[in-house]
């Protein structure tokens, strides 16, 4: 009850859209300006709450792209074809709209600087944009504990942040490895396929090292993952896990 | 007051009857899932449910010994706080008030307890009066350990992370403990029907 009453009431606010960045053909980022945001912590996530001029009312969880230190809160939303608020944010919203949201929710998978390492972050499709966050924290904490991102995409196009994961993984402590699942350009030297037992072993450390693991993505991804680290040895309460359904339109 | 917004119209979702989906929810006919940490695989040689807490002694019952008890098959909607909801879900499960029948308590709410180290908390009243079950089939099939199996508390009428996956028994309080999410700023009770979301709604 202490806990939950501190917090107090999360409210609806508003934000500005102040920018937009095609991230993928289908993927955008959306970086907005929200005068009372409260501030959040890495890995957690807002609802967003469209609003149609009959009063109808569409409501949807995005993680948070941003870190923590930096001046916008920014939202990495996949368009998802049959959804209802996906679409609208990706190719309805121009800059200068307001967007109303709330939050930061959830306090489970979060990292902060406080909490060490070694992290293995394991993402698949749209499941790295928390892992974003934690990444710029990470930076902008001066982060020194080793971190791996394993992250598998579809094809090289769909991989989202590719620039700028790019330049982390050239970072000393900071590794970053690829996995494309269903097409490889020509010399491509990352991984190839689904990720896998041989592959966890090949970028996880040793479960005696206990390493923080966070994984994210679709349902099927993060079960098929968290369950070969547990078959490798990691305790499970060291296994943090955020899903998204097939149907989260 | 929300502000409209610039070009959004409601697209057509199905014909759910409105009465049957609470606010800021939409029907999805998949199941999602969502679980905070990897899925555990129970072995039924070991699993047990208990009632214990605010009880003269604890009961519980071996999984050939619940499998025993009379069950009951239910239709319900159900209603996830990450907004989707899902109707005519059809349960296999033992009724809370034939596990707690004949026990005498002061206890006004319950904990209950999971594999895997997750709670959550109800007032006793919520899971009694036929409005919950620990439920072991699923659409006529064993519940899948992805949703819960081989066990999991159902209780409908609130949000779903009410209904704890892999429960291993009920702690009968007298006072009341906020359980796992709900130390995590989601909401105490948990009310689809008045968007009972996080703490303060």
């Amino acid at each position: 009850m202490e806990r939950a009453a501190v917090r107090g009431r999360l409210s609806w606010q508003l934000g500005t859209v102040a920018g937009l960045v095609d991230e993928t053909a289908r993927t955008k980022s959306i970086a907005l300006d929200v005068p009372e945001w409260p501030g959040h912590r890495a890995g957690q996530h807002v609802d967003v709450r469209l609003t149609a001029e009959d009063g109808y009312q569409a409501q949807r969880s995005y993680s948070i792209a941003s870190g923590p230190e930096d001046e916008q809160l920014v939202l990495t939303v996949e368009r998802l074809d049959d959804g209802e608020v996906s679409p609208y944010l990706t190719e309805g919203l121009i800059v200068g709209d307001e967007l109303e949201l709330r939050g930061p929710i959830g306090g489970y998978f979060v990292w902060e600087a406080a909490l060490g390492g070694p992290l293995l972050l394991v993402a698949g499709g749209s499941g790295v944009v928390p892992f974003r966050s934690m990444l710029r924290h990470y930076e902008a904490s001066g982060g020194d504990v080793p971190v791996r991102l394993l992250y598998s995409a579809r094809t090289l196009g769909d991989v989202i942040y590719r620039d700028e994961l790019t330049q982390l993984g050239a970072r000393p402590g900071l590794d970053v490895r690829l996995t494309l699942t269903r097409e490889q350009p020509d010399g491509w030297e990352g991984y190839a396929g689904r990720i896998d037992r041989a592959m966890l072993e090949d970028v996880a450390w040793p479960a005696d090292e206990r390493p923080r693991v966070y994984v994210c993505g679709p349902t099927g991804f993060v079960e098929a993952t968290a369950e070969i680290l547990v078959a490798l040895g990691h305790d499970p309460r060291m296994i943090r896990t955020e899903r998204f359904g097939a149907s989260g339109p | 007051m929300s502000r409209i917004s610039r070009g959004f119209h409601r697209r057509s979702r199905g014909d759910a009857p409105s009465d049957r989906v609470p606010p800021g929810q939409y029907v999805t006919n998949d199941f999602p899932v969502l679980s905070a940490g990897p899925t555990p695989h129970a072995d039924l040689d070991a699993w047990t449910f208990t009632i214990e807490g605010a009880v003269d002694g604890a009961r519980r019952w071996t999984w050939a010994e619940f499998q025993a008890l009379p069950a009951e098959t239910v239709t319900v909607d159900i209603h996830c706080v990450t907004k989707w909801s899902k109707l005519d879900t059809v349960w296999t499960g033992v009724s809370v008030d034939t596990l707690l029948d004949g026990i005498d308590t002061e206890a006004e709410f319950v904990s209950a307890f999971s594999d895997g180290g997750y709670t959550t908390n109800l007032p006793l009243e919520d899971v009694t009066g036929g409005k919950a079950w620990v439920a072991f089939g699923y659409d006529g099939e064993r519940l899948d350990p992805e949703h819960g199996g081989p066990a999991r508390l159902l209780v409908p009428h609130l949000y779903f992370w009410k209904s704890a996956k892999w429960v291993r028994g009920l702690e009968l309080r007298v006072d009341d403990e906020p359980g796992f999410w709900e130390g995590y700023g989601y909401h105490n009770y948990g009310d689809p029907w008045k968007e009972q979301r996080y703490a303060g709604d």
